[in-house]
């Protein structure tokens, strides 16, 4: 329990810390920015109480709304991901697979682990061109954002949980 | 009665996410409205603190870069200073010592954290409220426009900067009294685009574009950039397109004007409304 504790508050300020300083920074071709803070949602445990992750995505979706001056559309994007979160691993995951209470992502394959990232990355993402955008004519700008960046996180996010995650469990 | 708990106990987590993302979108709204001070701002001591501590990490990187600019900018000075030579033998020499009047005073301070790549961008610096800065200041490069102050907090401050969309900037053609005014779409942050300019000014690519008279943020005359391109339509003019000077990818040190008659040409104007 306590173990569960550090770890995740040591993984949100840690996340948070490389979000602001190193991938805020990146702007590849001048404007794309991976936001692999998100991983704080993919990685929460699921047999915690379901109020704890949807406070704290909000919290560190605002945190990083206050580092980048982006008013909230970071912790309303992450936020959401974090409730639908449960429906998208019942979605991809088969009814047997999937005991709620036992549950542990390292324990899933590996095409349905990046599957789960992979669809929550991008209507993450979704959600922050639209909200950062707010305008219908930049429709395909905010398509264009959203899918490059998305890769640009999936790329990162997978190669940090295969390094960092999957090894120690 | 227990119906109703019973409806919130089953639904808390739905509940919990709507009064969360309300919140998230109360704060959304508030920051695109440029007139309310924001909630949500980079510029409170521990978020500007931060950033402060790790820009002088990487301060060093860019000190090569900085010493250029300001050479290049010492070279612009002196050829003005030289410009201005007073000719001792002409008959009539004016001396206005006495109605001298300083209307700017600036002041310099560090970009810690900038942002270019998002629709709307914002930069902190390290000086605030301390150091003399008020809100509505234009910052200022000796060769374009950043941007104009936001929020301001003891010791730090936002710009909103020249890239966003709340950002409209008064704007003219050089040697001339055209004015219309600069704006951002958000896509490439070397460019920006002119809207509302008079279909009377006769504009060509490579028209030099500087900062106009209208606005009391900044100084007039400062070059903002280039027209790089246009479209005459019905005699109206269309997207046009300027080049920017400020290389607002890499900002180091920058100038924040302070209108020192600001508040009497506000007054002023105020009257008429």
């Amino acid at each position: 329990m306590n173990n569960i504790f550090f770890s995740n508050t040591f993984r949100f300020i840690g996340l948070v810390f490389l979000q602001i300083l190193i991938f805020n920074n990146i702007n590849l071709f001048g404007y794309l920015n991976p936001y692999p803070y998100i991983a704080f949602v993919f990685l929460f445990p699921f047999k915690k109480e379901r109020s704890v992750l949807l406070i704290f995505s909000f919290l560190i979706g605002l945190t990083i709304d206050f580092f980048t001056d982006s008013g909230g559309i970071h912790a309303a994007s992450t936020l959401f991901i974090a409730y639908f979160r449960l429906y998208f691993v019942q979605l991809i995951l088969r009814k047997s697979e999937f005991e709620y209470y036992t549950f542990q992502i390292t324990s899933i394959s590996v095409d349905k682990v990046l599957a789960y990232f992979f669809i929550l990355i991008l209507i993450h993402h979704f959600l922050i061109f639209s909200l950062e955008f707010f305008d219908i004519q930049s429709f395909f700008e905010i398509l264009k954002r959203t899918l490059l960046s998305t890769i640009f996180t999936f790329l990162v996010t997978t190669f940090g949980y295969y390094i960092l995650v999957s090894k120690n469990k | 009665m227990q119906q109703i708990i019973n409806f919130l106990i089953r639904n808390r987590y739905l509940l919990l996410f709507l009064l969360l993302e309300i919140i998230a979108l109360i704060f959304i709204i508030q920051s695109h409205s440029y007139h309310k001070s924001k909630l949500i701002t980079s510029s409170n001591s521990i978020i500007g603190g931060i950033y402060n501590k790790t820009n002088n990490l990487s301060n060093y990187f860019s000190l090569a870069n900085e010493n250029q600019k300001l050479a290049e900018e010492n070279t612009y000075l002196k050829n003005l200073l030289s410009k201005k030579k007073i000719n001792i033998d002409s008959v009539i020499r004016q001396v206005t010592d006495t109605v001298y009047h300083q209307e700017y005073q600036y002041i310099t301070a560090k970009v810690i954290n900038n942002s270019y790549s998002k629709r709307n961008n914002f930069l902190t610096i390290n000086k605030g409220l301390k150091h003399g800065i008020q809100r509505d200041m234009g910052v200022i490069l000796p060769n374009g426009i950043v941007g104009v102050i936001q929020d301001v907090s003891p010791n730090f401050a936002t710009i909103l900067s020249l890239l966003n969309e709340n950002s409209k900037i008064n704007v003219g053609v050089k040697n001339s009294n055209h004015f219309g005014t600069l704006a951002w779409n958000g896509k490439n942050y070397e460019e920006a685009q002119l809207l509302d300019f008079p279909r009377r000014a006769s504009l060509k690519i490579g028209d030099t574009i500087v900062t106009g008279g209208k606005s009391v943020l900044f100084p007039e005359g400062i070059p903002v950039g280039t027209i790089k391109s246009l479209n005459l339509r019905n005699n109206y003019y269309e997207n046009i397109t300027v080049t920017l000077f400020t290389d607002m990818s890499n900002l180091g040190y920058v100038y924040i004007v302070n209108n020192i008659d600001k508040k009497e040409i506000e007054n002023l104007e105020k009257k008429h409304e």
